[in-house]
C-alpha cells in the first residue's frame, strides 16, 4: 500500500517535471488557473488603473488591471467627435499652438506625478511627440486640463519624465534643430548640422497646489537626439538622465549613420545646480513663441496664450550640469531603479546591458575620471561608472522596469521577450517571450521608489495572429504576466487602443474615491451658463450672430422651438446640463453643423457653433440615451432667408 | 380607432420597458431589479431621513427665497408651479395638501429608492415614465424647496399644509 502510494506519487512529481521542462509552444497558452487570477467578478472593481499612451490616436486609454478592460478613452491631442473635444467651443483653444490649431498628435509616453518618489495620482502628463507639448491630465475627471507647447524642439520623445516630487516634467527634443530670434539663425544648410543644430532639453515647472505648468527653463544641449530620460530617486533625485543617440550628428541615412559609434552617451543632468544657476540669474531670456493652453474649472472653458520667451542655459558655462556616460549603442531607455542606485541603459543596438552606479558615477566626477568632454561637457569613463553588464540577455534591449525586490526587467525588441535579471549579480532569472516585439512594459509603480511588484504588462508592437483578424491593420496586443513568485508567468492577452508606447499604473485605491461625479450648477461660472429653465432664452447679439441659451434635463431641451434665425448666421448653442446625478450626460447634436455632437456632463455648459447653410426645419436632439423618452428629447428650429419677415421667438411646450 | 390602438399600444410598450425589471431597461436605474418586486405598507411620510418636519407658521420669507431660487435651477424644468398638471412631472400646484411634508423631502432626497419602494411614488412613474432625477438637493436645502411649495400652495390654491399626519 505504502509502496503503490510512493510511486503514484513518483510519477506524479515525474510528470509535473517533464511538464514544466518543456520549452513553452509558440503562442504559448497561459493555463486554465490563469483565467480565475485576472477575473475580476461582475460588480467588483479592477486592483490597478492603468494609464495607457494611445501613440498615434493622440489618446489615453483607462483600462484595469489585472482585468484587461478599458474603461475610457481620453482625448489629449487629439480631436473626438464622441464628446466634442477640440469640437466644442470651450475645448478648441486646448489645441491651439503657435502653428494654430492641430487636430492630431501622436502620444508616446506617461507620467504619473509623484510625491518622495512615490505615486500620488494627483495628474497624468503626457508628451506629444510632433509638435512638441506636454499635457496634464486631472485624474479626478480625467479630462485634459492644461496643455504646454515646448519651443526649440522638434520632436519631444525625450518626455514627459517627472523628478520625484513632481517639481519639474522634462521635455528633451528627439530632433535637434537650429533656433534662435532671427531668421537667418534657422535658415541654414542642412549640411551644416554640426555647427548650427542644437539639442533643447526643457524643463517644466509644475505648481504643487494646481498641477499648473511653465516652462522654467532650457538647456541648450548638443545637437544630438534625446530619445528617453529618468528622474532620479533617493539619493540620484538631484539628477536627470536622458539617452541620446545620433551622437555622430548625422543628418543624413541616420539608420546607418547614426550607428557607427560604438558607444553613445546618457547624459546626466544636475537639475538642482542648474535650477540654482537659473535662479541666480544666470540663463539668458531668449525670444521663443509657445502656446500655453489651460481649463479653467469654473468656466469649463478653455483659453490659449502665446508666450514670448524662454530663459535658456548655457551648460558649457558651468562646470557641473552636465556629464556623458558612455553607452552602447544607440541606447532606448534609461531607467533607474527604485532606490536611486543604478542606471539602466538599453542599448537597442547592444548585445549587452550596462547597468551603471549612481555611486560610481559620483564619485568619478569627483576624481574627475573623465575620458573625454564634448564641447568642454565631460565625458566619464565608461568602466569607471559601470557596476556591470548583464550579457547575452537577448536582441535589441528597449526598456526597464523593477519590482522592488532586487529584480529588473528588460524588453527585447528583436528577439521578442522579456528578461528578468537581478540588478546586484546581473544575472539572468528568467524570460519570457511575447507575441510580438515588445517594445516598452510597465510594472504598477514600476518606474517610482515604490513598485507594487506583482504584475507586468508588455506592450507589443506587433499582433499578427493574436486575435481575430481584422483587415491588414490589428490591435495592437498587450500582455499582462504575473511576477509575484520570482518568475514570468503568462496570464493574459488583451487588446489596446491605438498604439501603447509607455503606460503607467497605481492602485485604484489612490483615486477611485475622489472622482468628480458632476458639477455643482451653482458654481457653474460660464459666461453663457442658463442657471435654470426661467433663464433659457434665445438673443441676437449682432446682425447675424445668435446665442441659444439651452437647458437639458430628462428628456427635453428648452427652448425646444426656435424660429426666426436666418442663413448664414453664426449660431450658438450653449448647452447647459441641469442634472446634477452621476452619470447623466446629455448630448447635443445638430443636424448639417459642420463639427461633432457635444456631450455635456451634469452641471456642466458646452457650446456647439452652427452656421444654417439653407433655409428649412432643422431638428436637434440627445445622443446620448438617458431616459424612456429620450427619443422625445429634440427640438425643431427654423430657418428662414436673411432678412425674411419671421421674428425671433422660443419656446417649450407653449410656453 | 386606429390612433387610440397606437397610442395605447406605444404607452403599453413604454410601460413595459420602464417596468420591466430587466438589466437592458433604458431608464439609468440604480436597482431596477426590484421595482414593483416588494410590495409594503405604503407609509404615508415615504422612506428616507426624514421622519419629522417641524413645520413653522407663518412662513419664513428667508426660506421660501432661497427655496425658490433651487427650484428655479434644479426643479422647473420638469415641474411646472401654478397648475397641478403635469409637464414632465406633475405641477406642483396642492402637492402640501396631498402629501404629506416627510414624503416631499423623502422623494426629493431620496429619489432612487423612493422610485424603487414607495407605492405612491412608483405610482407617479408608471404615470409619468421619466425617473425623477436626483438633483443632489441636501435635507436643508429641500427643507427650503417645502417652504416654497407651502408659500405655492398658499398663493395659487389658497390653502396649504392639508397633507400634514
Amino acid at each position: 500500500m505504502t509502496k503503490s502510494l510512493m510511486f503514484i506519487g513518483c510519477a506524479i512529481f515525474f510528470m509535473i517535471a517533464l511538464y514544466s521542462c518543456r520549452p513553452p509552444a509558440p503562442g504559448a497558452a497561459a493555463t486554465v488557473d490563469a483565467a480565475s487570477r485576472v477575473y475580476v467578478p461582475p460588480g467588483e472593481h479592477d486592483e490597478f488603473y492603468n494609464i495607457v499612451s494611445g501613440g498615434f490616436n493622440g489618446q489615453i486609454s483607462v483600462v484595469g488591471l489585472p482585468s484587461g478592460r478599458t474603461f475610457k478613452i481620453i482625448p489629449v491631442f487629439s480631436v473626438n467627435p464622441e464628446n466634442g473635444y477640440g469640437f466644442s467651443e470651450e475645448t478648441k483653444p486646448m489645441l491651439n499652438t503657435t502653428h494654430g490649431f492641430i487636430p492630431w498628435d501622436d502620444l508616446h509616453h506617461i507620467a504619473i506625478s509623484t510625491t518622495d518618489g512615490v505615486h500620488d495620482a494627483r495628474w497624468a502628463f503626457a508628451n506629444a511627440n510632433n509638435t512638441p507639448r506636454v499635457a496634464r491630465l486631472d485624474l479626478t475627471t480625467f479630462n485634459t486640463v492644461e496643455i504646454l507647447e515646448i519651443p526649440n524642439s522638434a520632436g519631444n520623445h525625450s518626455s514627459p519624465f517627472i523628478t520625484e516630487n513632481t517639481e519639474y516634467v522634462v521635455a528633451g527634443t528627439r530632433f535637434s534643430v537650429p533656433f534662435g530670434e532671427e531668421e537667418e539663425d534657422v535658415d541654414v544648410p542642412i549640411e551644416t548640422y554640426k555647427e548650427n543644430f542644437r539639442g533643447a532639453i526643457t524643463f517644466i515647472s509644475v505648481d504643487p497646489d494646481d498641477g499648473e505648468m511653465d516652462i522654467a527653463f532650457q538647456i541648450d544641449a548638443p545637437p544630438f537626439n534625446y530619445d528617453l530620460a529618468r528622474g532620479g530617486k533617493g539619493i540620484s533625485g538631484d539628477w536627470f538622465f536622458f539617452s541620446c543617440y545620433n551622437t555622430e550628428m548625422a543628418h543624413t541615412l541616420l539608420e546607418v549613420n547614426a550607428s557607427q559609434h560604438d558607444k553613445d552617451y546618457i547624459m546626466a543632468i544636475n537639475w538642482r545646480k542648474a535650477e540654482q544657476y537659473v535662479r541666480e540669474g544666470r540663463a539668458e531670456t531668449v525670444r521663443a513663441q509657445y502656446a500655453h493652453n489651460k481649463m479653467d474649472k469654473a468656466t469649463h472653458m478653455a483659453s490659449s496664450e502665446i508666450k514670448e520667451d524662454v530663459l535658456m542655459l548655457d551648460p558649457t558655462e558651468f562646470e557641473d550640469i552636465i556629464y556623458f556616460i558612455p553607452c552602447p549603442k544607440s541606447p532606448h531607455g534609461v531607467d533607474v531603479s527604485h532606490d536611486g542606485k543604478y542606471i539602466v541603459g538599453s542599448g537597442k543596438l547592444a548585445a549587452l546591458i550596462p547597468v551603471f552606479s549612481f555611486e560610481k558615477m559620483i564619485e568619478a566626477i569627483e576624481n574627475e575620471d573623465f575620458e573625454g568632454d564634448i564641447n568642454g561637457l565631460p565625458i566619464l569613463n565608461y568602466e569607471s561608472v559601470l557596476h556591470g553588464e548583464v550579457e547575452r540577455p537577448g536582441l535589441g534591449p528597449l526598456h526597464t522596469e523593477f519590482d522592488g525586490r532586487g529584480n529588473a526587467f528588460t524588453t527585447m525588441f528583436v528577439s521578442s521577450e522579456v528578461v528578468m535579471w537581478d540588478i546586484e549579480t546581473l544575472e539572468i532569472i528568467d524570460r519570457a517571450p511575447t507575441y510580438y516585439s515588445v517594445g516598452h512594459l510597465m510594472i504598477p509603480g514600476g518606474c517610482t521608489a515604490e513598485p507594487h511588484g506583482k504584475y507586468l504588462v508588455a506592450y507589443n508592437k506587433i499582433t499578427k495572429d493574436r486575435f481575430l483578424p481584422t483587415g491588414p491593420e490589428l490591435a495592437h496586443s498587450a500582455q499582462l504576466f504575473d511576477i509575484s513568485n520570482g518568475r514570468l508567468e503568462l496570464l493574459l492577452d488583451f487588446p489596446t487602443i491605438g498604439e501603447p508606447h509607455y503606460a503607467e499604473a497605481f492602485p485604484a485605491e489612490l483615486i477611485k474615491d475622489k472622482q468628480v461625479r458632476f458639477y455643482d450648477i451653482n458654481e457653474n461660472q460660464h459666461p453663457y451658463v442658463t442657471r435654470g429653465p426661467g433663464q433659457a432664452r434665445v438673443e441676437r447679439e449682432t446682425e447675424d450672430r445668435v446665442r441659444v441659451y439651452m437647458t437639458s434635463i430628462r428628456s427635453h431641451f428648452r427652448p425646444d422651438n426656435i424660429e426666426g434665425i436666418f442663413v448664414g448666421d453664426t449660431v450658438y448653442f450653449h448647452v447647459t446640463n441641469l442634472e446634477q446625478e452621476w452619470d447623466l450626460p446629455h448630448g447635443f447634436a445638430m443636424k448639417g453643423a459642420n463639427n461633432a455632437e457635444i456631450l455635456i456632463m451634469p452641471g456642466e455648459t458646452l457650446t456647439l457653433k452652427w452656421i444654417p447653410d439653407r433655409v428649412g426645419i432643422w431638428p436637434f436632439y440627445c445622443t446620448d440615451f438617458c431616459s424612456a423618452l429620450h427619443q422625445e428629447m429634440s427640438g425643431y428650429v427654423r430657418v428662414s432667408p436673411r432678412g425674411a419677415d419671421v421674428p425671433l421667438t422660443y419656446s417649450t411646450g407653449g410656453r | 380607432m386606429k390612433w387610440i390602438l397606437i397610442v395605447f399600444s406605444f404607452a403599453l410598450t413604454v410601460t413595459i420597458i420602464a417596468c420591466g425589471g430587466d438589466t437592458q431597461t433604458d431608464e439609468r436605474t440604480t436597482d431596477a431589479r426590484d421595482m414593483g418586486v416588494e410590495q409594503r405598507e405604503p407609509d404615508p411620510r415615504g422612506i428616507g431621513e426624514v421622519t419629522n418636519v417641524d413645520l413653522t407658521d407663518p412662513l419664513n420669507e428667508d426660506m421660501i427665497r432661497r427655496g425658490r431660487q433651487i427650484s428655479d435651477v434644479k426643479c422647473a424644468s420638469c415641474h411646472l408651479y401654478d397648475t397641478e398638471e403635469r409637464l414632465v412631472g406633475p405641477g406642483y400646484l396642492n402637492v402640501t395638501n396631498r402629501r404629506s411634508p416627510e414624503w416631499i423631502m423623502n422623494m426629493i432626497t431620496n429619489v432612487d429608492v423612493m422610485l424603487d419602494e414607495d407605492p405612491v411614488a412608483q405610482k407617479m412613474l408608471e404615470e409619468c415614465l421619466v425617473r425623477m432625477p436626483d438633483q443632489n438637493v441636501s435635507l436643508e436645502e429641500a427643507r427650503e424647496l417645502l417652504e416654497f411649495m407651502r408659500y405655492n400652495d398658499e398663493k395659487h390654491a389658497g390653502e396649504r399644509d392639508g397633507g400634514v399626519l
